[in-house]
């Protein structure tokens, strides 16, 4: 049910003189400085968001260090008490059998935000691609970053759950470390990151001339 | 069929056109049937999926979750006993666990991405499209509600916390047994609801009525 293509060659907005809202998609005449329809501020290529997304990506990055030296979680069973950060909470789920959660776990709080890292930079530093095939993968990247970023979150929530939860006086407490201020703080700061780029810097580079007819 | 997504010639009014805000493609605008959706040839991003009746449903469903997540904060969510010891949490409760010095902020973020960025958004969304579905002028500040709304797509959590409430549960119940409160089965139906919510909603035709009024 979708609309095929039927043309060849796509022309850009930059190209036609215009300058494109990307929060509500009008197309404007280039000289205009803000959307007459939403309000969003209109660059066309927005070259300075690099400078943003290394800035928030350091920040991020700094943060998710101390998240993974300090305890995340804090558990007084009787007269014992155990602290573990995120890697050994998972190492110890993962002991008890669970291996299913212990896997969440360290896919969230481990492979996306390293993963994430990783996306992040290697699209600023490359951005622009020079051939259709690379820019569709980079797109897909920078899609992947954007959809699963925020599942990170989910090992803050389980810490909030648990917290909140194990309260059973004299039996068992459960209380936050401090790794879970640096873990959310990290998860903010690349999210915003990943929202300062600017996905057009991708086709800069790209004659439209060699763009493939679309199948879809 | 297929001049929804065609790219643009000449000089034509800038309202007839439509950009991609992910690759800055240019096309003239129009508007797809009923089930058919506009996508960008060369990202294949969706540019606009209406639905039918979209307004009325997204509206309904928006009033649902206000409901759900004001009851679903308040009733009891879990509860856990070993040993003679008990205790009962709701979602807020969990939300507020970090208590310590900066973790506070921690507990204020955790309960804004669970409760009220979501609670916030579907106000916003029934404040904006009330109006538009009984084709009425756009309300006070539409423009600027529909945007904060947009701007919080991304911290709204809901969904996360609830895959972090089947990871905790797995945590604690080899420590104690857990009870499901109401709010908890309540919780479940709020976070499909959220889903498709935001599935029916089509930004681009919430822009588009904000800016041409009674003309759908
Ligand atoms: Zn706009
Ligand atoms: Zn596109």
């Amino acid at each position: 049910m979708e609309f095929a293509g039927t043309s060849k060659k796509v022309i850009t907005a930059r190209e036609a003189g215009l300058v494109a809202c990307t929060r509500c998609n009008r197309a404007w005449p280039i000289s205009h400085s803000r959307c007459g329809r939403c309000g969003a501020k209109l660059v066309s290529r927005d070259a300075k968001s690099l400078q943003r997304v290394w800035a928030l990506w350091i920040v991020g990055f700094i943060c998710y260090i101390p998240a993974n030296i300090y305890p995340m979680l804090r558990t007084r069973q009787l007269f014992q008490v155990d602290e573990s950060t995120i890697i050994g909470g998972a190492v110890d789920l993962a002991h008890h059998g669970t291996m299913g959660i212990a896997a969440i776990i360290i896919f969230a709080s481990v492979v996306i935000p390293l993963g994430k890292f990783w996306a992040i930079a290697f699209l600023a530093v490359t951005i622009r691609a020079t051939e259709g095939a690379a820019a569709h993968r980079k797109l897909w990247l920078y899609e992947m970053v954007e959809y699963i970023g925020r599942w990170s979150m989910i090992d803050i929530f389980v810490v909030a759950i648990l917290s909140a939860l194990v309260q059973l006086r004299g039996l068992a407490t459960i209380t936050p470390g401090p790794a879970a201020f640096f873990f959310a703080l990290s998860v903010i700061f690349t999210m915003l990151s990943a929202q300062a780029f600017d996905p057009r810097m991708i086709w800069n580079g790209l004659p439209n001339e060699d763009e493939a007819p679309d199948h879809a | 069929m297929s001049d929804a997504a065609t790219p643009i010639t000449g000089n034509m009014p800038l309202d007839e056109l439509i950009v991609c805000p992910q690759c800055d493609a240019a096309y003239r605008l129009r508007k797809p049937e009923k089930g058919e959706r506009a996508v960008c040839q060369r990202c294949h991003k969706v540019l606009i999926a209406p639905r039918h009746k979209a307004g009325k449903q997204i509206i309904a469903v928006s009033i649902a979750v206000v409901v759900l997540i004001i009851a679903a904060s308040v009733f009891p969510f879990l509860s856990i006993s070993a040993a003679g010891r008990s205790n009962a949490v709701s979602i807020l409760d969990a939300a507020l666990s970090f208590t310590e010095g900066p973790l506070l902020v921690l507990s204020l973020l955790t309960a804004g991405f669970i409760i009220f960025v979501p609670l916030l958004r579907m106000l916003l969304t029934i404040y904006v499209l009330v109006p538009v579905v009984l084709d009425r002028p756009p309300a006070r500040h539409a423009i600027r509600a529909f945007r904060l709304s947009e701007a919080m797509r991304p911290w709204s959590m809901a969904e996360i916390f609830a895959l972090g409430c089947a990871v905790a549960l797995v945590k604690v119940a080899d420590l104690a047994t857990v009870d499901f409160g109401p709010a908890f089965w309540m919780f479940g139906v709020l976070v499909v609801l959220v889903i498709v919510q935001d599935g029916y909603l089509c930004k681009w035709s919430v822009w588009n009525s904000l800016e041409h009024p009674k003309k759908s």
